[in-house]
């Protein structure tokens, strides 16, 4: 898989045009309890031709966020902020035209293939479908040829083009998936986990067809997963989320190597690789979005917590190497929060916590 | 069975009104079967006042007569609510009998499995594709033979319908309870068979029962008025049975005589509501899955100032 | 792994074969409930009108004193080759009340089934479609009236209405006696024949017996219809594969029609089979409540008289009826989804 790392600093690769950009995205959902804050305020853009991974444990906002910025979200759910998509903002677009800029502008690939095309559909209704609803004058002989053109691409043999999608594999359905999102060209496609209900073999290969998209297409993709793996192998930028917020953003190999959230160092601590000789975890679970913790929403978690961090929100500011992270520890690290008095530096009494939980 | 009462107490929202509503409905039948012989003006088959003066036949409602009477001079008021005795005792008895037969069935087939399951599911299966009406017909016509026609006949005939049903449900249910984990867990323990069928299977199984119960008792009333309306049921000499009142109606409704067919009509879709209100309120109840949470509108709190130097 | 038509003519194969254990644990449960029995068939439908020693020759003709095993496997033998038997009560030939009066019922429930898909299919889409919507719970409250309501007392309010608004519409009977009286009976369809008369009067005389009965049976049906269209269009909204349409951009009204109402349809089929036995059910009071001429009222007949033989023979063949329907069911279900064939 080297290779793939070799291509990632290929001039021809490298980022273009921003095609989305974020600046503080909220996306809550109703609930009978309330709104939860799946999303809040979260700011970020994304290049042509780049890949951005975003990890984070389950129940973190990854999946809203990829929902959200698509507009697919669920009865009830509201966005707020800024979402521009090539400098218009989607957010304040009637919901019609926000309807037409899906699949055509956005595409979506969903993290399990297998119910995903509709059962009494052939592949080439499905394509057929996809286009005229997005090209009505479309003819017959240009469906079948841009179909059979991305289908190759993904290595489904043209012969298979009429079959139903009870005859495929996981493996190959996703691969149908990706080409149906692809026939159209969006300029942004959303990937939410797409390889996680598939077995390791097949998922390289998907993976691997992923990260050919930008020099195939100049695709902007933010590929969401859990799998740090995944995001070393293939992207060039990582967002880290945590209960509904990006933690920590910037060059993946920066990142990884240097993280600056605690979060980050912990994630990246947990994951089991070859090397690993023991187990590690983060204590205690991501926190209830209804009513998400005071200050910093990691501090119960946080081994580095200090007194600042259960009742400030951390800043999101850019630490040397490019990378940006909202962390009072990190700032301090860098010499970054010059404004906090000295006495809000001492680490957090973790009984002060519960205490200040049952209160 | 505390942990239910609660349950249904502790309901909220649509619900809590579908299941008090059905409650109201059927409680008043049930208080009109109880207490008969005290709300009818007459009997059910008396067709001479005290004076021993025949009733007017078909006499108009109102004078005398408060819903009218029919063409046998029977008092229809009178009927009617001698007819929610006939109902609730047939079905109360179908049901009770139907549970016990049918839910031991299902749980032995569906927990031994093999051949005795295959055999039961076919011929249970085999059974269910006659029309329920069909076998109730071929069982009330064998029936009266046998045991006359009588509340006990009506109530075997219906019996035969619904045993399948308890079947089916229980049967389905102990199959995949058998395969759940903590099932699998009891066993790896060391659990004796009759255990788990006991403390585990069972448990689960009888959550369905209740649910299945009322609606299956909303769908006797139904049947039991289809077979008197057939003149398969319950002679009017013997109990008053709203099916049978209807029947005899049909040709007065020909000649646009409404009264003797709209009341014990009417009884009829009153008491089938009611039954199948509680049964619907007890399914939601029961069943959280079905239920659709009320969403709070999601509103966005003003954003706090945070200057990022 | 081919979608050929091999796969298919294997399932359909597979699917008749097993109609013949089903027909033959129902022909059992039958014969066993109706002859295993004290007493007789003979002396059921004849009890106290004839002598004993006159009893003992009918007994005799029916070949019903000879042992039950031998009955029952001559039973067997004779409903395969399609003979029903013959009536205790007036000697015909159950196969001949099928000819004569199954033309009625066919009629009937067509009719019936007809005006539930028209009515059923709509609303039930609207009120999946509009879940909770004040259009949705008018639907809802016509589907549990529908189901609270016995269909013969819909028919007699009906009937009621119809007497006070329009006196002179027919509300009884298949047409009137002088219809029947001029119709040559070709088909035994007694609508058909009017049409094959080419006489105008006859036609419509027909065919305006046919709506209030129709009318009927289709509002019990449209209730049932609704309900299962509602609850499978709700179901498959909720479809991965209908929010992977969303995702693609395609118009919500295609994604209603084309994946939701699709799948839901799918699913409809396949329980609508089972609805055969209840429009069964259904037209047996009906045909009372209408003075219908069909099967219903013949079986009602027979029942009275204590024919034993009638009894069997009819039930024998709604039993028939209604497994061939279910099967027929399950190959047009074959043929709209693929996923079936396997």
């Amino acid at each position: 898989m080297t290779d793939i790392v070799d291509e990632r600093v290929d001039p021809v690769n490298m980022p273009g045009d921003v095609v989305l950009e974020a600046r503080d995205l909220r996306v809550w959902y109703a609930t009978d309890r309330g709104p939860v804050r799946a999303v809040d305020g979260v700011s970020f853009e994304l290049h042509e031709g780049e890949i951005l991974g975003l990890v984070g444990e389950s129940g973190c906002g990854k999946s809203t966020l990829g929902r959200g910025l698509i507009g697919l979200l669920p009865e009830g759910s509201a966005r707020d902020g800024e979402l521009r998509f090539r400098g218009t903002d989607m957010l304040t677009l009637k919901p019609r035209e926000q309807h037409a800029m899906r699949g055509r502008d956005l595409g979506m690939i969903f993290q399990e293939p297998l119910t995903r095309l509709n059962p009494l559909m052939r592949i080439s209704e499905h394509f057929a479908e996809t286009l005229k609803t997005h090209d009505k004058s479309i003819s017959k002989a240009e469906i079948e040829r841009r179909s059979l053109d991305v289908l190759r691409v993904m290595g489904i043999p043209p012969t298979r083009f009429h079959a139903y999608p009870h005859e495929f594999s996981g493996g190959m359905r996703q691969r149908l998936m990706i080409a149906l999102t692809l026939v159209l060209r969006p300029p942004f496609v959303v990937a939410d986990e797409p390889t996680t209900a598939l077995d390791v073999l097949v998922e390289a290969q998907i993976i691997r067809i992923l990260h050919d998209l930008r020099a195939n297409y100049r695709t902007a993709l933010l590929l969401i997963t859990h799998n740090l793996g995944i995001i070393a192998e293939a992207c060039d930028r990582v967002a880290v989320m945590y209960a509904g917020e990006i933690v920590e953003i910037g060059d993946a190999r920066e990142v990884f190597s240097r993280p600056k959230h605690p979060y980050t160092r912990e994630l990246l601590r947990s994951t089991i690789s070859l090397r690993t000789t023991g187990l590690n975890f983060i204590e205690g679970a991501p926190p209830d979005l209804v009513e998400p913790p005071p200050g910093c929403h990691f501090h119960p978690r946080c081994p580095d917590a200090m007194k600042v961090c259960a009742t400030r929100h951390p800043v999101e500011r850019e630490h040397a190497g490019g990378s940006r992270a909202q962390c009072w520890a990190a700032d301090f690290k860098d010499g970054l929060a010059a404004d906090v008095p000295e006495s809000e530096r001492a680490p957090l009494n973790r009984e002060e916590i519960s205490v200040a939980d049952e209160a | 069975m505390r942990g239910l009462l609660r349950q249904i107490w502790n309901t909220k929202g649509l619900a809590r009104w579908i299941l008090l509503v059905g409650a109201i409905v059927t409680v008043v039948f049930v208080l009109f079967a109880l207490f008969a012989p005290w709300i009818a003006p007459f009997d059910f088959n008396q067709t001479r006042d005290a004076a021993g003066v025949k009733f007017e036949k078909l006499a108009s409602p109102g004078s005398g007569h408060l819903l009218g009477t029919n063409d046998q001079f029977y008092d229809i008021c009178s009927r009617v609510v001698w007819g929610a005795r006939t109902a609730l005792e047939v079905v109360l008895l179908s049901v009770v009998l139907s549970v016990v037969i049918g839910v031991p069935l299902g749980l032995v087939s569906g927990f031994l499995g093999g051949w005795v399951d295959r055999v039961l599911v076919f011929v249970m299966d085999a059974i269910y594709t006659v029309p329920y009406l069909l076998l109730a017909i071929i069982f009330a016509f064998m029936l009266n033979d046998r045991i006359g026609s009588g509340i006990v006949a009506a109530a075997l005939s219906l019996v035969a319908i619904y045993i399948p049903q308890y079947f089916r449900v229980v049967r389905n249910t102990t199959v995949s309870a058998r395969e759940a984990t903590y099932v699998e867990a009891a066993r790896a323990i060391g659990a004796r068979p009759t255990t788990i069928m006991r403390k585990y299977l069972f448990g689960n199984v009888v959550q369905s029962v209740p649910v299945i119960g009322t609606l299956n008792a909303a769908d006797a009333v139904g049947t039991l008025a289809a077979l008197g309306f057939l003149g398969l049921g319950i002679q009017p000499n013997e109990a008053s049975e709203w099916g049978y009142d209807l029947s005899r109606a049909l040709d007065d409704a020909q000649a646009g005589v409404w009264w003797p067919a709209l009341w014990p009509g009417l009884a009829i879709v009153l008491l089938i509501t009611g039954l199948t209100l509680v049964g619907e309120g007890l399914n939601e109840t029961l069943n959280p899955a079905l239920r659709r949470r009320r969403l709070l509108p999601v509103r966005f709190t003003p954003r706090e100032k945070v200057d990022a130097t | 792994m081919s979608s050929g038509s091999g796969s298919l003519s294997r399932y359909i194969a597979i699917r008749i074969l097993l109609v013949i254990p089903m027909m033959w644990v129902l022909l059992t449960l039958v014969f066993f409930l109706l002859r295993v029995a004290p007493g007789d068939p003979v002396s059921a439908a004849f009890g106290g009108k004839l002598s004993e020693d006159a009893l003992d020759v009918r007994r005799h003709n029916l070949g019903i004193d000879r042992p039950l095993i031998v009955q029952y496997l001559e039973y067997l033998g004779q409903v395969a080759h399609f003979d029903f038997g013959k009536t205790i009560s007036d000697n015909r030939p159950v196969l001949d009340l099928v000819r004569d009066n199954g033309g009625a019922t066919l009629t009937l429930t067509l009719g019936a089934f007809l005006f539930a898909i028209v009515v059923g299919l709509p609303l039930g889409r609207l009120a999946g479609r509009y879940r909770d919507s004040w259009g949705d719970i008018v639907i809802r409250i016509f589907g549990v009236l529908t189901y609270a309501a016995p269909i013969f007392w819909v028919g007699i309010m009906l009937v009621l209405l119809v007497v006070k608004l329009f006196p002179s519409w027919p509300t009884s009977g298949m047409a009137s006696p002088i219809t029947i009286f001029t119709v040559q009976p070709k088909t035994h369809i007694l609508l058909l024949d009017a049409i094959f008369s080419g006489d105008g009067t006859a036609i419509s005389d027909v065919l305006k017996h046919h709506v209030l009965p129709c009318f009927t049976l289709g509002l019990l049906l449209s209730g049932v219809i609704i309900r299962l269209v509602r609850v499978n269009v709700i179901q498959a909204m909720k479809g991965d594969y209908v929010e992977a349409a969303r995702a693609r951009g395609i118009s919500e009204r295609a994604v209603v029609r084309r994946h939701a109402f699709r799948n839901a349809l799918v699913a409809v089929v396949t329980v609508i089979g089972l609805q055969v036995a209840a429009t069964l059910a259904g037209a047996i009071l009906t045909e009372r409540t209408f003075n219908w001429p069909g099967l219903g009222t013949q079986l009602v007949k027979y029942i009275l008289a204590r024919d034993y033989i009638a009894v069997q023979g009819l039930v024998t063949f709604f039993a028939l009826i209604v497994v061939l329907t279910s099967v027929t069911v399950d190959i047009i279900n074959g043929l709209i989804d693929p996923r079936v064939r396997y």
